[in-house]
């Protein structure tokens, strides 16, 4: 790097002819410098470029001198080319050959047309996905039918490998949840009922609200950041490596291996956890119960059993395996949608979750008032 | 003069030997074949030579520089000088065409937008795609276009060795000889040394120089194609004989 500017080109300017003289070293890493000193400012003039001074090139150098030469031909200038040696000739010719004669540039969107557009875009993928899912639902439904006709055909290992992943190995969260829950539900509730000195209504308080609502929903919430992303992004990626495609061509059925058993595992495990939630928020409750208001574990449960009908209980509880086939069913719907791209793996499984969670606290308020509305 | 030089080099993956004790010479301007059965190790080479592999023991020698225990900047600046083509392209997915091409200049060097784009162009239009490819994703080309642009994104830095990994497999007979001659054409003007692992038989009578050829963890032949034909051992026969 011991040129200094002057001595990769020099300009002479005679009266009828303008001489370039180009030399030393124009490589990738000079081009910068050097073409802050190449000037395209003449018009109408005879030019003159002399290569023989190069001593190395590469494409780059060879790129600058053609978009110079190039803007000089188009501002009405004669150029004409001397010297150079056999090798820089041949790289010149190539590069001239496939330097880009215009450059396109990216298709230009109007921003007002463009949003309308886009919402007529998505309400036509919003219209086909609802498609879809309801057709995958259908195909579901199908499949389980046949299943259910022969058992035969559960594939039992797959189901016990979901329930042990998707259901078992999330209890540990999920207790530490529940727990939590019954002590902020009892520890809220308590510091109210004391003022009326209403104490012992913080087993209805707490029980009712924790069995019916707050364990089935928040335990379909956990299981669904788990596994509905899990589900997703699973079958995504096998999707992408042809996976599925080759199960397809070995006329193995996608939903009996895939779709199904990971269905059945949630719908049983989540009654199950739900049950373990119930229990260990009920506890977390009376742990406040006993040391806020002073009610012994066997007041509490003797007031749980005269009091707490256990209808609440088995509401709470038939939510769940309702949660769980959402939860499965979307993780796998979004999963199947995943094409192509790496990017898609995050987009849709994003997007699993997101639907997951939603559809989740919806039919739970869905259910909520048609049973409080028939009076259960 | 030479270019790579690999002296006794062992490379094992575990208790695996995949390499025991082999040594080859690139010279410049070659184009130098890998060849080998499948598992024989051909790519570990590959990785080893472009800093993506460890090995046990043994020198590779690469642009006159020793790469074992080189410091960060000095691999940026060996890599530097180096292109690389893989096998499905890798081509960044977040990128389009033209991006995917120039972002090694956007990040190295100090070049003006405008000149950058009309680089890259030139080096697309060079590896023979279309300017209306320029701003198709990734995800919308065929596997014989990623390896295109792959290959324009490893020559936009005017490399002096391009290192291919199976350029040819995956495409079409016509595909896949037009890329053999478009890695002649570009070694003759550019001037660069091309290494490449391959099992393309076209390809290794037409296009290498000379090549190794590796098996049971040693080199098993090395040389020019004409002097394979010769050679009467019955294992090689595999990498010339059709039938």
């Amino acid at each position: 790097m011991s040129h200094s500017l002057a001595s990769f080109v020099t300009i002479l300017q005679n009266k009828d002819l303008i001489t370039y003289s180009c030399s030393g070293t124009w490589t990738l890493l000079h081009v910068a410098d050097i073409s802050k000193k190449l000037k395209t400012s003449y018009k109408n003039e005879n030019i003159l470029f002399d290569f023989s001074g190069i001593t190395s090139f590469d494409t780059h150098g060879i790129i600058l001198l053609i978009d110079t030469i190039k803007k000089l031909q188009k501002r009405g200038c004669k150029v004409q080319k001397t010297g150079g040696d056999k090798e820089f000739l041949k790289l010149y010719e190539v590069c001239e050959k496939n330097f880009p004669k215009e450059l396109i540039s990216p298709p230009q969107k109007e921003s007002l047309s463009e949003f309308f557009y886009n919402i007529g875009k998505i309400t036509l993928t919003s219209k086909d996905t609802l498609i879809n899912f309801f057709s995958f639902v259908g195909g579901m439904s199908e499949a389980m039918g046949r299943l259910f006709l022969k058992p035969k055909n559960i594939r039992f290992k797959a189901t016990f490998y979901h329930i042990e992943n998707s259901g078992i190995k999330a209890m540990p969260i999920i207790f530490l949840t529940s727990f939590l829950i019954g002590i902020v539900i009892a520890f809220q509730g308590a510091v109210q009922l004391e003022k009326f000195g209403a104490n012992i209504f913080i087993v209805e308080m707490v029980v009712i609200s924790v069995t019916r609502e707050l364990a089935p929903l928040l335990t379909a919430i956990v299981i669904a950041g788990r596994s509905a992303s899990a589900y997703s992004a699973e079958i995504g990626v096998m999707k992408i490596t042809e996976e599925i495609d080759a199960m397809k061509t070995m006329g193995f059925s996608v939903w009996d291996f895939l779709i199904l058993p990971r269905v059945f595992g949630l719908i049983i495990s989540l009654p199950l956890i739900v049950f373990f939630a119930d229990i260990v928020s009920i506890l977390g409750g009376m742990v406040v119960a006993l040391a806020q208001l002073g009610i012994s574990f066997e007041e509490f449960l003797n007031r749980m059993q005269e009091s707490v009908e256990i209808k609440h209980v088995i509401i709470g509880l038939i939510k769940a395996p309702i949660f769980g086939w959402i939860i499965a069913t979307i993780g796998c719907f979004r999963g199947f949608q995943i094409s192509g791209s790496t990017q898609s793996v995050g987009k849709y499984t994003t997007i699993s979750v997101v639907n997951a969670i939603f559809w989740v606290i919806a039919m739970d308020a869905i259910i909520s008032v048609l049973l409080t509305e028939i009076g259960l | 003069m030479s270019i790579i030089k690999a002296s006794n080099i062992v490379t094992k993956f575990g208790s695996n030997i995949v390499h025991d004790d082999i040594s080859f010479e690139v010279k410049e301007g070659e184009i130098f074949g890998i060849l080998g059965g499948s598992g024989s190790g051909k790519t570990t080479i590959l990785r080893e030579l472009i800093l993506l592999q460890k090995y046990e023991s043994g020198d590779y020698e690469v642009l006159g520089k020793n790469i074992k225990n080189l410091s960060d900047k000095e691999k940026y600046e060996l890599m530097g000088k180096c292109g690389v083509l893989f096998q499905f392209g890798a081509l960044f997915s977040s990128l389009n065409v033209l991006e995917n091409i120039s972002i090694p200049l956007k990040e190295y060097t100090n070049l003006t937008n405008d000149m950058m784009i009309k680089a890259s162009l030139t080096k697309l239009s060079m590896v023979g795609l279309p300017l209306r490819s320029a701003y198709l994703n990734p995800s919308e080309l065929s596997g014989g276009m990623k390896k295109r642009v792959g290959l324009a994104r490893a020559l936009i830095r005017d490399p002096k060795l391009l290192f291919l990994d199976e350029p040819t497999s995956g495409l079409d007979p016509k595909s896949a000889r037009d890329f053999d001659e478009l890695i002649l054409a570009l070694r003759e003007t550019l001037g660069i040394t091309v290494v490449m692992v391959t099992h393309d038989k076209d390809t290794i009578s037409s296009i290498l120089d000379r090549f190794i050829i590796l098996g049971d963890k040693k080199i098993k032949f090395e040389g020019s194609f004409s002097e394979l034909t010769k050679n009467k051992d019955k294992s090689l026969k595999e990498f010339w004989d059709d039938k």
